[in-house]
């Protein structure tokens, strides 16, 4: 590991400041981070430690109904909280379905969602990789890329972003608060991730010094609290980054579908929402032909970046699974096996 | 420039110079304080053989910086028996052959009493299974180490009825 300076700032301005400076990154609980650091993959000269900030731990619900989640809450704090699992049942599932327990116990909200792809390219120093050092070029292209980005990706970089936790949170209309050199500023979940192009180097709209101190879940994201679900495959059933993943939530009226959420994960190097699949389930009923047909549209836009055709079929069953266990209701308990297919509750239905 | 900290390890407390932020809780451990218990397995947060409790909670020590951790109090393996009697994981594991090699078990055995404190898995070995896969055992005793955590936990709940009584 390359040597830094350590920082350990009194205030989210002195924070701001610290980090604004070149070469140097936030540390909060350092699960990815000292990783890459260990690998040589990242080689920040100054560690801005944030963990000590007073205010940033905090779950607290607003006047408006929205509730916000301090940037320094663990990932196990917040799936454990008993009101937020009950409101925001597929975030609080996507959680518990992401990595291990010991990671979840020291990994942060803010953390989570600045995680980096595990493209193993990306890891590997000794391979061509834009996203680590620009302009190299991309050996994952012609490499091992069944794992790769079926959506949004460019001839430059094929990767995919790892979070379970953004899915949900991108389907909820999520919105991010951040502290920057100009002050508080908020942005939407969604629009936090940046699609490669030609600067796959750029990973988010974040600027020098911008620390995330929290997110935010709007009052209407509880209306889907009785139906919604997130549902992922992986090599493995637990302790594994997604192959593929959806996050499907109804609010049912009547019979029909008064509106629908979904997103995609492990597809693309965004959370992926899908609203055009969004949209045919608009007023219709919640039937296996309606699924298939939002399905259809989630994926139009699909195409293999390599020996991954696959996942496209994949993930069209997973948004019809999802969709379906969605519809069929919230069960009272999160699954013994957190968004596995394999779960005893699943509901398997096969697509 | 140096660092000071303080930390209190199973139970005392220990005050440190660091003169590299680098040190990681585990080679703190290891290296200055020669708690060899603490294994380092693949160093990198994926095999869970360093699993500690810090402020009562299971973590991999292996990616923690020790200079971020500044006032923690941290639970080892070594600090889990009372003399010489055991900790009632530590007595099941030894029931239930639940290990072969050895390597993976104190990181085990950590992750297993983080995991009662936590309380989600109760006595459903589906549910050990899930809440103890953050740690590898290379000789594949998984079958040993479910029994033993799902006997620990039975003792330990008999025990606390036993208490509210």
């Amino acid at each position: 590991m390359k040597q830094f300076d350590y920082v350990r700032p009194a205030t989210v301005a002195e924070a701001v400041s610290a980090a604004a400076q070149p070469g140097a990154v936030f540390l909060a609980a350092g699960t990815n981070l000292l990783d890459l650091m260990k690998g040589g993959v990242s080689r920040p000269d100054r560690l801005v430690d944030v963990t000590h900030l007073d205010g940033l731990d905090q779950i607290e619900t607003l006047a408006d109904g929205s509730l916000r989640i301090g940037a320094l809450v663990s990932n196990a704090d917040l799936a454990h909280d008993a009101s937020f699992a009950k409101s925001y049942p597929a975030v609080a599932e996507a959680l518990l379905s992401g990595a291990s327990a010991q990671l979840r116990n020291a990994a942060t909200v803010g953390g989570n969602l600045l995680q980096r792809t595990r493209c193993a390219y990306f890891y590997d120093t000794a391979s061509r990789c834009n996203k680590r050092e620009a302009g190299t070029g991309c050996d994952a292209r012609d490499g091992e890329n069944r794992g790769h980005a079926v959506l949004g990706w460019s001839e430059s970089c094929i990767a995919t972003h790892p979070s379970d936790f953004c899915v949900p949170l991108a389907a909820l209309d999520a919105v991010v608060e951040i502290e920057g050199r100009n002050g508080r500023r908020e942005i939407a979940l969604e629009e936090l991730h940046r699609l490669p192009g030609n600067t796959p180097e750029r990973e988010s709209a974040l600027e020098p010094g911008d620390l995330i101190v929290a997110v935010r879940l709007p009052a209407a994201a509880r209306g889907f609290s009785t139906h919604a679900r997130y549902l992922k495959v992986r090599e493995r059933t637990s302790y594994a980054f997604a192959v593929v993943s959806a996050a499907a939530a109804l609010r049912i009226e009547n019979g029909k579908i008064a509106e629908a959420r979904l997103a995609l994960g492990g597809v693309a190097a965004k959370p992926w929402r899908a609203r055009a699949a969004e949209d045919v389930l608009r007023n219709v009923a919640p039937t296996a032909d309606a699924f298939q047909e939002a399905a259809w549209r989630a994926l139009t836009d699909a195409k293999p970046s390599g020996d991954n055709a696959f996942k496209i079929e994949l993930a069209r069953r997973i948004v019809v699974r999802a969709l379906t266990l969605a519809a069929a209701g919230t069960p009272a308990r999160i699954p013994a096996l957190p968004a596995s297919p394999f779960a005893s509750t699943s509901g398997a239905i096969h697509a | 420039m140096n660092h000071s900290i303080s930390l209190t390890v199973n139970g005392a407390r220990r005050d440190f110079v660091l003169d590299d932020p680098r040190v990681t809780l585990l080679d703190l451990l290891r290296e200055r304080l020669h708690l060899t218990g603490t294994k380092k397995g693949c160093d990198r947060g994926q095999c869970g053989a360093c699993t500690i409790l810090v402020d009562g909670k299971r973590i991999n020590s292996c990616l923690a910086l020790a200079i971020s951790h500044d006032g923690a109090d941290i639970l080892t393996i070594e600090g889990v028996a009372r003399g010489d009697q055991l900790h009632p994981v530590q007595a099941a594991f030894i029931a239930h052959d639940g290990f072969q090699c050895g390597f993976c078990t104190p990181g085990q055995i950590m992750s297993a009493i983080g995991m009662m404190q936590e309380a989600q898995a109760g006595n459903d070995p589906e549910r050990i299974r899930e809440c103890m896969s953050g740690n590898l055992c290379r000789c594949g005793a998984y079958a040993g180490i479910v029994d033993a955590v799902q006997e620990a936990q039975g003792r330990m709940d008999e025990t606390n009825q036993r208490r509210s009584a």
